[in-house]
């Protein structure tokens, strides 16, 4: 089977800064795929490019077997890759519900003018929105949030939120920026159990960057390692676990350790 | 009905009573009949300031304004006298050249955010009111004046609108033709922003990024409603050329630009009926204060200035959820 996203030799440069060099790797459908590496390895770099909300300076992402790099990021996000941001980027006065109810966007049948003049379509949609909410906060477990202003939210209700606004535009990939950073060890296992739901409930195939290597370890089928903007090792997490590149990105090397 | 509670019927009825019927009755007892010029500007005045309410709702300052509503009465000028057009055709007309030189002109700059658009737009005035200097088109300096008074309009004999020259109290018949057009202006952008549209554009004002990544095409929405609020600019400005009968490069200036920012900060960014409420309020505080003579200026300026410090969200946020206010 063909893969559902490829990456192919993707590199961008800022300047004389090259953040990511000729980095290729396969998503299949289904699966949940890990970015690590240390920090400005170029995973956030190539998290963009994925979703285009940046230009690659060469190479390109295939999704479905066609060019998604270079576009304008509401088109990426028509065909199905959607990612989420840190928990600052959220709208803000919103609540809850009405946020997901406006990430709906993606599937409204009525046109903007149709709105306007309230058409049968446009009620019908607007019904169609507010119960896919309801449904997709309750699969969330964030039915009694759900008419919280999303600024009165704790951090971890926030990365929630965004997950669910996500989940809204009904993705075919998601693409998580570190959705466990800042949490405690309960609220992460929340969050794997969540992510994990995502994929076998809904048939999202996950893609994450994320610095919590228990959790990663954990929730992965395959991880992607980067260092200094090159792809060092990609594999399972035992094969990962067990790479001497890895180990060396992350550790340090022994000649390193002794000064030599 | 139509999706409005019976307080915000009662609201809205009061209101329409107040200014069809209440006004022209106590004008009419007290014999005070500047009051219709006065109030027909309120109006006018209330429909550009709705256009730059408008692109504050999608997150822009807007202080160009003046330059719409300078474009739409010169189109319409020049359309009545110049190629002979009924008033009644070159209003919409003017409002749409205005909306066709916003989507020209926010293809580039609607890119910028922040106190960078707002420099921008603050400059188009100025732009506008030197292209008028320049151009043959629009006299330059001498501007156009001798505008006739909109004619009548009449579909298979029957008049719809009326002669204004015929007229014995044409401050009256403008006074009654600018509530229209503003009730119609403030109708549509209610519906506007219940709308999804208006759901788009708030979810932009919140975050643009987030907003992109949820496939909204944030360049198109904000095109659309830079139009809109541009149509609502040259709307006002034709409708006061009409009125003045005249339009000169002067008729709306930088002031007027920051003026018609001034009603929306006023009256209140949360409420669609803000800047109606704003463009009253400051108009007429204004003139109320003519009497302290030099000082005018300063008092009114500090009033300005406590009512942003301590009332942030507008006049409006001090009565939520009467009459027909969001």
């Amino acid at each position: 089977m063909s893969p559902l996203l490829q990456v192919k030799n993707v590199t961008k440069k800022y300047g004389g800064l090259t953040a990511n060099n000729a980095i290729s790797f396969d998503v299949a459908q289904n699966e949940i795929l890990s970015v690590i590496g240390p920090n400005g390895a170029g995973k956030s770099t190539l998290f963009k490019m994925i979703a285009s909300f940046t230009p690659t300076t060469s190479g390109e992402v295939i999704y479905q077997g066609e060019r998604i790099s270079n576009l304008k990021p509401h088109i990426v996000a028509r065909k199905g890759v959607v990612r989420t941001f840190q928990e600052t980027t959220i709208f803000k006065s919103m609540t809850v519900r009405e946020s997901v109810v406006v990430a709906q966007h993606l599937r409204a049948k009525a046109s903007l003018a149709g709105y306007f003049w309230r058409s049968k379509t446009a009620k019908e949609d607007v019904t169609a929105f507010e119960k896919y909410a309801d449904e997709l906060l309750e699969f969330l477990g964030m039915s009694e949030i759900s008419n919280e202003q999303a600024s009165n939210l704790p951090q971890g209700s926030l990365r929630a939120l965004g997950i669910a606004i996500g989940l809204a535009t009904d993705p075919k990939v998601l693409l998580l920026d570190e959705p466990f950073a800042g949490m405690n060890h309960d609220e992460t296992m929340n969050m794997v159990n969540l992510v994990r739901s995502v994929r076998d409930e809904r048939g999202v195939t996950v893609m994450l960057v994320e610095h919590d290597m228990p959790a990663v370890m954990n929730i992965s089928d395959r991880i992607v390692v980067l260092n200094f903007g090159e792809k060092i090792a990609e594999g399972t997490p035992s094969e990962i676990q067990n790479n001497e590149k890895v180990i060396e990105a992350y550790l340090g090397s022994v000649d390193d350790e002794i000064g030599m | 009905m139509l999706g409005f509670t019976s307080k915000q019927l009662i609201g809205v009825g009061i209101f329409l009573f107040m200014i069809f019927i209440g006004v022209p009755m106590i004008i009419g007892a007290t014999g005070r009949w500047d009051f219709y010029f006065t109030l027909t500007s309120v109006a006018l005045l209330a429909i550009a300031s709705a256009g730059v309410w408008l692109t504050f709702y999608i997150g822009r300052i807007n202080i160009g304004q003046g330059a719409f509503a300078l474009i739409g009465a010169y189109v319409s000028a020049i359309l009545v006298v110049k190629a002979g057009w009924s008033f009644w055709i070159s209003l919409p007309a003017a409002g749409l050249f205005a909306a066709i030189v916003a989507i020209l002109i926010g293809l580039p700059i609607l890119r910028l955010r922040g106190v960078y658009f707002a420099m921008i737009t603050l400059v188009l005035t100025q732009v506008v009111t030197l292209t008028a200097l320049a151009l043959p088109i629009t006299n330059g300096a001498k501007g156009i004046s001798n505008i006739p008074l909109p004619s009548g309009v009449s579909l298979f004999g029957i008049p719809i609108l009326p002669d204004f020259a015929g007229m014995e109290n044409t401050k009256m018949a403008f006074y009654y033709t600018a509530c229209i057009i503003m009730i119609l202006t403030y109708a549509a952008l209610y519906r506007l922003v219940n709308s999804r549209l208006g759901h788009l554009c708030r979810s932009m004002q919140q975050n643009e990024e987030l907003a992109s990544s949820i496939g909204v095409n944030i360049s198109y929405i904000r095109i659309v409603i830079f139009a809109v609020s541009s149509f609502f600019g040259g709307l006002g400005g034709a409708m006061f050329g009409s009125i003045a009968q005249s339009v000169y490069p002067s008729s709306f200036q930088v002031a007027d630009s920051v003026n018609f920012m001034l009603n929306c900060f006023l009256g209140g960014l949360g409420y669609v009926f803000g800047p109606m409420l704003g463009t009253l309020v400051l108009y007429f505080g204004w003139d109320l204060l003519f009497e302290f003579g030099k000082y005018q200026m300063l008092i009114y300026s500090t009033i300005l200035i406590l009512i942003i410090r301590f009332l942030p969200n507008g006049l409006l946020s001090i009565r939520i959820g009467k009459g027909g206010d969001k």
